[in-house]
């Protein structure tokens, strides 16, 4: 190391990151190619900040893995994991699967013995969650078939470094030392001792201890930690969490990644998990952020140098023997064609795992470190290329060969301007376009499912394919022209992105967007639109209307007291946005909501004691004109 | 709105505007005059929803009211009636405590499919146009308001665009009287109809 120790090596890492991740995101690369660049900026072969220590900061680093899957995990409910249990199996087993004979034959077809192969061979197969899974995130790809079939594969291939793990020692030449070494990174596993039977229950107690906890445990705990409502020991009990987690994983052998993973899922449905998720997204951010930069400084442009052929070819060799199985598999599991080459072109790199897997192969002689080290730079490079082969496939193959972004025109029609453009045309938006175009409104759809906008396209409308918060992409669908913009994205976030770009550059644009619940709908009128649409509220009054009918009231009367209730509802909406602002002290987004509730509860036993519809009532009436007459 | 003697409040019922052709017309000359608010009924309750409150403190700002509508099955449209029923409220618009609005000047501006002539006992719809507005001159009597002669645009069916444009022109004028208060209602009591005679009833109007 060159400079004085640990805030030296902050100031350098921060800076390369703060200077070159808006250039690279400025410059249409992605954050990710940003830190890498930085990387190699900052590493031996580059300015050589980072000296050795660029090992050291990449084990660190990796923490920003495990805390990306817990976050990953706490966006996926149970029951969807369990939905996807077919991809992951089918289509990560295969892929795994495929990927080990096919390289570990390769290997073998260049002179190397079988264990060294296999060795080879499981070690590649492995792709890379931390960059794929960021650069998809970062281009809202994740919801797409290609995206959730690259998560699938790759939470198959999480689980499928456990076994690899315990093969390694087996594949040692004859000469081996037997010393198990641990393949996480801290410690020694405590269960080394145990025998096979042994292990395997452990895992599964802890596995279960994990899941038990996270049901019956975790919630009190949250709740006293909330109590004390400080902010900043809520933020200490949440690294906690993953921590303890991921340290408990790498001691019973399996992988931290996983077990945080497991732990997110099982918190998925708490009321602590948007707060979970606020506390560590930073933590994740930064930590990955450094890992990417670890990534880019440790490849070893030295070595490459010296034998720029052999790596090359590795490199070739990996990515095409990837990219074939994975082309193939996207076929086999009926995906359109654009999806395929991005789902393809996303999973054709060597992973994180291969540093750990290659080192652990080394240390238990499987093979030597002359081998190991062409590998692991192969591995790195392969890291590195992939968001530039995802931004190839972006700017080439996909107006080539996939779902255009527009439609192309012959050149004589006059393209006349749409007034209505719609983003995202789900549950949602699909049911305003139609409404629209019964109605002889002409709309133009935002859409980023691309076999949604095939169909669409054949359907005669005009679609066009990507990321509606694109201001080019808002552009060429006509946004100068148009009067309305409609924001039917499912994830309020996105619409809040959407608008923000829309308003800096067409003002001029009336937006109407879509909110999924109350908290989403105060976000959206803080940034000033005016009208927002929650997307439960009226289905749930038609259902409460139904069940007032069922309950004996009269049709009429229940649709009237369900209006009044509702006109209430949307006053009381903006009523409360305000009293939010006005809480100077922190109170958690679940509390807030409790509260939130609370007014609302409060508020509408007031409101029974007002008179509905008094012009068609009677009594007044007979007190004044019935006279003695009048029954009681 | 104190720079003029009288305020007008004109609620104005059409559930289909957009296939109309004399109303459509009608509304543009009055619709943003200074000391008259334009109150349009269908566009404000699409689900007939009717803000009692609010309805009855515009009513309290005003001192001349005016239904504008189509007669319709020789009665007000369905949401100007829901519109009587809720907000002319027993204790608030009648009855021993109801007296909001006495004194108020209620004025019906109609229009008819059928011509002048179609209108009289011996015609085809047996009965001037005035006495199917009684159930609104009642309401405006028990009310305690002033009921007067309604303005009538007869034979939309086949009026022309000139004649559209010259009972828009009288309508303004009319309005503009009654809020500036140059309205001679003594006249205008004797009449079938308020712009029956428009010189008679508009004081110092010049022929």
């Amino acid at each position: 190391m060159q400079g004085d120790g640990f805030f030296f090596q902050a100031f350098v890492y921060l800076t390369a990151a703060v200077v070159s991740v808006p250039i690279a995101k400025k410059a249409g690369l992605g954050s990710v190619l940003g830190y890498l660049l930085a990387g190699i900026i900052i590493g031996p072969f580059g300015l050589s900040f980072t000296g050795q220590g660029g090992q050291d900061v990449m084990h660190f680093a990796e923490f920003g893995v495990v805390m990306m899957l817990f976050l990953i995990g706490l966006e996926l409910q149970p029951s969807l994991l369990w939905r996807l249990r077919g991809p992951i199996l089918g289509m990560g087993g295969l892929q795994v699967g495929l990927s080990v004979a096919l390289i570990t034959s390769m290997a073998m077809l260049m002179g190397m013995t079988f264990k060294v192969s296999l060795a080879i061979g499981m070690t590649l197969a492995l792709s890379s969650t931390a960059i794929v899974l960021q650069t998809l995130k970062e281009k809202s790809l994740m919801k797409t078939d290609a995206g959730q079939s690259s998560f699938a594969v790759l939470l198959f291939q999480d689980i499928a470094v456990i076994p690899m793990l315990a093969i390694m020692p087996l594949l040692a030449s004859a000469d081996l030392a037997d010393t198990h070494i641990q393949a996480g990174h801290n410690g020694t596993v405590w269960i080394d001792g145990l025998p096979g039977w042994g292990h395997a229950l452990a895992v599964i107690a802890v596995i279960a201890a994990i899941i038990l906890a996270g049901m019956f445990l975790v919630r009190p705990f949250f709740r006293a930690i909330a109590k004390t409502q400080l902010r900043e020991l809520f933020t200490a009990a949440a690294l906690l969490l993953v921590i303890g987690i991921a340290l408990l994983m790498s001691k019973v052998g399996l992988s931290p990644a996983l077990g945080t993973f497991l732990a997110g899922v099982v918190l998925a449905n708490s009321e602590y998990r948007h707060e979970l998720e606020g506390d560590i997204e930073p933590f994740k951010g930064l930590l990955l952020g450094l890992f990417f930069i670890a990534v880019g400084s440790s490849i070893d442009f030295g070595l490459i140098s010296s034998n720029p052929g052999q790596i090359g070819l590795i490199v070739g060799g990996l990515m095409c023997a990837k990219l074939v199985i994975l082309l193939v598999l996207g076929r086999v599991f009926k995906m359109g064609n654009d999806q395929n080459i991005l789902f393809a072109f996303s999973l054709a790199q060597g992973g994180e795992f291969a540093f750990v897997l290659f080192s652990f192969a080394v240390q238990n002689n499987v093979f030597s470190e002359s081998l190991a080290n062409p590998l692991i730079a192969a591995v790195a490079i392969s890291m590195a290329l992939t968001p530039l082969l995802l931004l190839v496939n972006e700017k080439v193959f996909q107006p080539r060969f996939g779902t255009k972004e527009s439609e192309s025109r012959e050149a004589d029609k006059i393209d006349e301007e749409n007034p209505v453009i719609i983003a995202g045309f789900g549950n949602f938006g699909s049911i305003i376009g139609r409404l629209l175009r019964a109605n002889d409104v002409s709309i133009t759809v935002l859409e980023q499912d691309s076999d949604k906008v095939e169909l669409l396209r054949k359907l005669g409308l005009k679609v066009f394919y990507g990321n509606a918060a694109r201001h080019d992409l808002l552009h060429s669908a006509g946004a100068e022209k148009a009067k309305l913009l409609v924001l039917a994205v499912g994830d309020s976030e996105k619409n809040l992105e959407i608008c923000n770009v829309a308003r800096k550059h067409f003002p001029h644009l009336i937006i109407f967007a879509r909110a999924s619940g109350r908290s989403q709908a105060y976000e959206l009128l803080d940034a000033g639109i005016d009208h927002v649409y929650r997307e439960t509220l009226d289905t749930s009054l038609k259902a409460g209307i139904d069940v007032l009918r069922a309950l004996g009231f009269r049709s009429y009367h229940a649709h009237r007291i369900t209006k009044t209730f509702r006109l209430h509802d949307e006053e009381s909406i903006d009523e409360l946005r305000h009293l939010r602002h006005d809480q100077k002290k922190y109170i958690g987004h679940a509390r807030q909501r409790i509260e939130d509730l609370e007014q609302l509860l409060l508020s509408e036993l007031k409101e029974a004691h007002e008179h509905h519809d008094a012009g068609w009532d009677t009594v007044s009436m007979r007190e004044e004109f019935g006279g003695k007459q009048a029954d009681k | 709105m104190n720079e003029f003697k009288k305020n007008v409040l004109i609620i104005f019922a059409h559930p289909a505007l957009q296939k109309s052709r004399v109303n459509s017309k009608l509304i543009k000359y009055v619709n943003d005059m200074q000391g008259v608010t334009f109150h349009d009924l269908y566009e404000i309750y699409p689900d007939f929803h009717i803000n009692v409150a609010k309805e009855q403190a515009q009513l309290l700002k005003h001192d001349i009211i005016v239904f504008h509508h189509p007669l319709f099955w020789f009665s007000v449209p369905a949401l100007l009636k829901e519109w009587m029923d809720l907000v002319l409220e027993h204790m608030w618009a009648y009855g021993r405590k109801g007296s909001a609005l006495k004194g108020k000047k209620l004025l019906s501006v109609i229009t008819t499919g059928g011509r002048e002539s179609l209108f009289s006992e011996k015609a085809y719809n047996r009965h001037p146009v005035k006495e199917f507005l009684y159930p609104v001159a009642q309401t405006a009597y028990i009310c305690g308001m002033d009921y007067l002669p309604p303005f009538v645009v007869h034979g939309t069916h086949t009026i022309t665009q000139e004649m559209i444009a010259a009972h828009g022109e009288d309508y303004k004028e009319i309005i503009t009287a009654l809020r500036d208060d140059t309205i001679d209602l003594e006249k205008a009591a004797e009449m079938p109809r308020l712009n029956s005679d428009m010189n008679d009833v508009l004081k110092g109007r010049k022929l």
